[in-house]
């Protein structure tokens, strides 16, 4: 499969549905691309879209959950629902909903969205896991701002208490959030070094590189749960949107939408 | 007198434990209070500490029952519905997930840790989360047959108890359907609505009643969510007076649950007697009840008031 190629329809699609939706978060979707290409394509087992409740698969968590037209776009490039459901992201009956819900959506393994708690989720799915000595893992997408929120810390130490080797946490450092800059608005410093010291094996990988971050998650630690630091560009694959806090949360106006969308045509 | 709700609550875990495979019990540090330890010590396999972090207790209590397990999660109540309350609102009663909240020390009850410890606002803030059923058993035999209840039901349930030992008024034999409320003595002039520990004080306050000639009946809504609209109903058109009693403030509690469904409807005046927005502070509980007019005598000259 061409992954890169891929990874453009995702961007593609992601253009589409905020711009049809004329609300949602691109910049953040744009980021996470490749680190959802590893997981769905790559990485997790035994994920099925004709059974998405089956018992021994690998569990997925958006944990900022406000980037699930990526997630979105992936699951119906994955075939768990038809790829024409995109382009009612956000509208009043879809069962795309403006942040993912398990309730509604085939393949969403859990609700995101309310910061810092996919995080916590994740660890009792992983700590669940252990609990029923079941061997499927559970990976978690947290975001940088995402991770100012307490409850990624109190997560983070839990799982490492219960030595969650089944739990690995994807961080997208894109180093931005909807006020600026991570390090204006309050500064997350090493993250790396931060998860270290809570007890979690942890990586830095380029988050754009898609068997880099497979690799990283394929590198297991016994008995401690992993930390990816995934370095990515916030808007990647949209030129006036890469590293602008601006389109954080901004939908295209129909210029914008075609410029993007040429942009990605010749990628 | 009889056990402590809580002591109930362990006891009734342990032995759920015993018959359902599925239950596991999560504890934030505090389980040599709320009394998980009983079940601890039989399934430590099956026991779950988070430490002084409630938030993340509450999450991983999510992540077990999307994981097909039943989460018990147990603490003080004022750090479950209140410090982790946007976390059971998005993370449990948003998704319907099959979480227990078994939270204990609620109300004035705890007694001398004071205010900062005396939840009187948890059932004001878990009622008005959708899919959340609540449960406040009124004495032990209430307590235990509330944990099994829970354990069947198929979404969130918020189980409140509380700390001191506390009076037995109920019967094994009692029937407990949740959201059928129990007429505990009937009565045609006034109608005591309660739960929890202010049942007993009901109760003494029909006796002071009726010792006046004053038909009294007494109705323990060991159920609070969803409420016992055909009970209120029942009374409100045939007594002259109803008057309900909450070990918590009047504002959005049992009381403003039992108004909801009154509002329009019958001939009988209302009142509420309960605590009337202000904290707690630290003291006996029953100097704590007499200073707040949580009393058999402050139910009964309400009662009196409204005839």
């Amino acid at each position: 499969m061409d992954y890169a190629k891929l990874a453009t329809e995702i961007r593609k699609d992601i253009i589409q549905m905020v711009y049809a939706a004329q609300s949602g978060h691109p910049g953040g979707s744009l980021s996470i691309v490749e680190m959802l290409i590893a997981l769905y394509y790559k990485v997790m087992k035994n994920i099925d879209p004709k059974d998405p409740h089956r018992e021994d698969r690998d569990r997925f968590i958006l944990s900022k959950g406000h980037c699930c037209p990526a997630l979105y776009a992936v699951l119906a490039e994955k075939g768990y629902f038809p790829k024409e459901d995109l382009v009612t992201l956000r509208k009043f009956g879809s069962h795309l909903q403006g942040h993912a819900d398990m309730n509604k959506t085939p393949g969403v393994d859990c609700n995101g969205g309310s910061l810092g708690q996919g995080a916590a989720i994740g660890a009792g799915m992983a700590l669940a896991a252990k609990h029923k000595k079941a061997d499927y893992r559970v990976f978690v997408i947290i975001g940088d701002g995402e991770s100012q929120e307490g409850l990624v810390w109190e997560a983070a130490m839990s799982a490492a208490h219960y030595k969650l080797d089944n739990l690995v946490f994807l961080l997208d450092h894109n180093g931005l959030q909807i006020d600026g800059p991570n390090d204006k608005v309050m500064s997350i410093g090493d993250m790396c070094a931060k998860f270290e010291a809570f007890g979690w094996a942890v990586e830095k990988v380029n988050g754009h590189d898609i068997d880099a971050v497979a690799a990283a998650c394929e590198n297991k630690v016994p008995g401690k749960p992993k930390f990816i630091c995934c370095e990515t560009i916030k808007g990647k694959g949209v030129s006036f949107m890469e590293n602008n806090v601006a389109w954080h949360g901004k939908a295209p106006g129909k210029e914008e939408y075609e410029i993007a969308m040429k942009e990605l045509e010749v990628c | 007198m009889g056990k402590s709700l809580r002591v109930a609550y362990g006891e009734a875990l342990r032995d759920l434990g015993a018959v359902n495979d599925k239950v596991v019990v999560m504890d934030a540090d505090l389980s040599n209070a709320t009394m998980t330890n009983i079940f601890a010590k039989v399934y430590p396999e099956r026991f779950y500490d988070f430490g002084i972090a409630e938030a993340n207790m509450m999450c991983e209590a999510a992540g077990f029952a999307h994981s097909g397990l039943i989460p018990f999660a147990s603490t003080f109540a004022l750090f479950g519905a209140g410090r982790a309350f946007e976390i059971i609102r998005n993370a449990i009663c948003y998704v319907n997930a099959n979480v227990k909240l078994g939270l204990s020390h609620a109300g004035l009850s705890v007694g001398e840790d004071g205010g900062s410890h005396q939840a009187i606002e948890d059932i004001a803030l878990m009622r008005a989360l959708p899919n959340m059923t609540i449960l406040a058993p009124c004495d032990e035999i209430e307590t235990r047959k509330a944990v099994f209840a829970a354990a069947e039901i198929n979404g969130p349930v918020f189980i409140r108890t509380s700390r001191p030992s506390t009076d037995i008024v109920t019967k094994e034999e009692d029937p407990f359907v949740v959201g059928k409320a129990n007429v505990l003595k009937e009565g045609t002039d006034v109608a005591l609505f309660s739960f929890g520990l202010m049942v007993s004080r009901a109760l003494k306050a029909a006796e002071a009643l009726e010792a006046e000639g004053i038909s009294t009946a007494v109705v323990n809504f060991h159920t609070i969510k969803p409420i016992d609209k055909e009970m209120i109903l029942k009374y409100a058109n045939s007594a002259k007076a109803v008057v309900t009693a909450e070990e918590h403030t009047v504002m959005g509690g049992f009381g403003s649950a039992v108004a909801e469904v009154l509002a329009g409807h019958g001939q009988a005046k209302f009142a509420m007697v309960g605590i009337q927005d202000k904290f707690g502070k630290s003291g006996k509980p029953d100097e704590l009840f007499e200073a707040y007019g949580l009393t058999a005598e402050n139910i009964a000259a309400t009662a009196k008031s409204l005839l």
